[in-house]
């Protein structure tokens, strides 16, 4: 099985000082996909990575997705094209 | 082995030795100065072999555009006789999408040579994808570590398409929060695989970027008879414009005026979880670009060969908005989709030329790639749904993290001119807290500090210290 592990790297109280105050309240994370026997959200598993690394973690996804995409039409950027193109051929702005 | 943080971060240096086969102390003239041309012509290439090395690896050879559209409609905001030709370095047609594939290249065919079965880089950016991309051509084993989402979970759109694109090309992709510990878990990651450190800082990648400048220099001879006047570099961690500017320096064109670009984030911490996705730009921007100008020395090598102060003659700023801007402009009025690096440049070309006389000619250095994640609508809706304020105004009115104002036309676009001198006095600054006891006055400190910040007479250097001092 493919499948996507969480692991903390370091606790809150291990990091490092020299970081802003918001960041310092929070653990350290890492995210890494491999493969797996046996998988169950929520449990922990270790997995071999894509280099053949042993990391083990608590599984987050079963077949990670991407899902970032192209959002949504933006309307306050459509005006660019039809203005400069207007300009262009030298009509009004 | 002990693989807690205090204990990783103890055997760093040993760990980097391994990692690079590069004894940097080899270059220490003493704990402050070394010997950057050293350094740099001890890579063992010659920009001959590196240009060979990168067309062996889909690298280099890119087209240099002439952006006539946009050059006709900026001399229609210019005064008479004003507006300069822009051109733009089609940098997306190199394998894996970016310039730094010219970085990577070099690193793979260094880890190849060397022995190592792999290579492992800590980076957000396109250079994680050229690592991998470069990786997958020498058959050796990747690994990208990545500052990706914050402590919600929540990714930064443009860095998960970067996951994505590294996993394209069979790398092994470590996903991280917001901090700087990726270093640790670099560090970490090196002593357990024994692979390269394909950091960006070394003088391979640096040299890899070289025949970037030496190609605007022949291909602007070859298309306008001259080279250009100016050229305009997005400016992140040094790089860019250090390698750039020593190509063009190389090929003769020494007179070309250097001008760095970056996105003006300031007021964003970049190590701040809550700042962490307020920003719509994931580099090029201020937060890397003034650290790492006024303090090169601050990376994951010992001594960072890309030192941009060295090079540059003007530091120019554009905001959120007016890139935005740009891009849109690019792909309806060029027919060019590219993403949000290049066109930080183009942005800030796009307000030079209309000062500069139109019988000279600015380059844009760079496009990349775009796709999901990277895209305007993709960022400006992730932007939004960060409770960030998107609206048509006078983008002089961009503040980031607040409001990202998009121009209502291309004569609003404007750069926000930056002081060399106060970039210069910052870096003594830096000098000064890391090195408080330097003699100055000492023939080798002197000399370097002169390179470093391209001054010829040292007595503003000494006046620029005394300041510091008050």
């Amino acid at each position: 099985m493919w499948v996507q592990i969480e692991k903390v790297v370091l606790k809150a109280s291990q990091r490092t000082s020299k970081i802003p105050e918001d960041t310092l309240k929070c653990d350290y994370v890492m995210r890494i996909n491999g493969y797996a026997d046996n998988a169950e959200i929520g449990k922990q598993t270790e997995i071999t990575t894509l280099t053949g690394r042993k990391v083990s973690g608590r599984v987050v996804e079963v077949n990670p997705k991407f899902r970032h995409d192209f959002g949504e039409p933006v309307e306050e950027l459509m005006h660019v094209g039809r203005v400069c193109r207007k300009e262009l051929a030298g009509g009004e702005q | 082995m002990d693989k807690s943080y205090s204990a990783v971060m103890s055997r760093r240096n040993d760990i980097m030795k391994k990692a690079m086969g590069l004894d940097y102390s080899d270059y220490e003239i003493n704990p402050f100065a070394f010997d950057y041309e050293k350094m740099m012509s001890d890579t063992g290439f010659s920009l001959e072999k590196i240009r060979e090395i990168q067309l062996a690896g889909k690298v280099g050879n890119t087209p240099l555009l002439e952006l006539k559209n946009i050059t006709n409609l900026v001399r229609k905001h210019s005064k008479k006789g004003f507006g300069a030709r822009i051109f733009i370095k089609d940098e997306a047609c190199n394998a894996s999408g970016s310039f730094k594939a010219r970085r990577a290249s070099i690193s793979a065919y260094v880890a190849k040579m060397k022995g190592y079965k792999g290579m492992a880089a800590a980076t957000s950016g396109n250079y994680g994808a050229a690592v991998a991309s470069q990786a997958s051509m020498y058959n050796l084993g990747c690994i990208i570590l990545q500052e990706v989402f914050d402590s919600k979970y929540t990714g930064q759109p443009e860095i998960i398409e970067k996951s994505r694109k590294c996993e394209a090309y069979g790398a092994e992709v470590v996903q991280l929060s917001v901090g700087p510990e990726l270093f640790y878990c670099l560090l970490d990651i090196l002593e357990e695989t024994g692979f390269f450190n394909a950091s960006l800082y070394t003088p391979f990648g640096i040299a890899g970027v070289e025949t970037l400048g030496v190609e605007i220099a022949n291909q602007c001879m070859d298309m306008v008879g001259k080279f250009p006047e100016h050229v305009v570099i997005t400016h992140a961690g040094g790089g860019n414009l250090t390698g750039t500017a020593r190509g063009l320096k190389k090929s003769g064109a020494d007179k070309t005026s250097i001008i760095g670009a970056s996105v003006d984030l300031s007021g964003l911490h970049m190590a701040s979880d809550n700042d962490f996705n307020k920003k719509s730009f994931t580099t090029g921007h201020t937060g890397f670009g003034i650290p790492f100008a006024t303090w090169p020395d601050r990376v994951d090598v010992p001594r960072n060969a890309a030192r941009p102060l060295r090079y540059m003659d003007r530091y120019v700023l554009v905001n959120q908005g007016e890139v935005f801007f740009t891009t849109e402009l690019l792909a309806q009025l060029e027919g060019l989709e590219r993403g949000p690096a290049g066109n930080t440049s183009l942005a800030a070309a796009i307000a030079l030329a209309s000062t500069l006389p139109e019988d000279e000619v600015i380059v844009v250095q760079e496009t990349e790639y775009t796709g999901a994640g990277k895209h305007p609508t993709a960022q400006l809706s992730f932007a939004k749904k960060m409770g960030i304020d998107v609206r048509v105004g006078n983008p002089e009115e961009n503040q980031p993290g607040i409001n990202i104002v998009i121009p209502e036309s291309i004569g609003q676009i404007k750069v926000n001119e930056q002081s060399m001198e106060k970039l210069k006095k910052s870096y003594i600054k830096n000098v000064r807290n890391n090195f408080p006891e330097l003699d100055i006055m000492d023939e080798n400190n002197k000399k370097f500090l002169m390179d470093e910040l391209k001054i010829k007479d040292f007595e503003i250097i000494k006046s620029y210290f005394m300041g510091d001092k008050k």
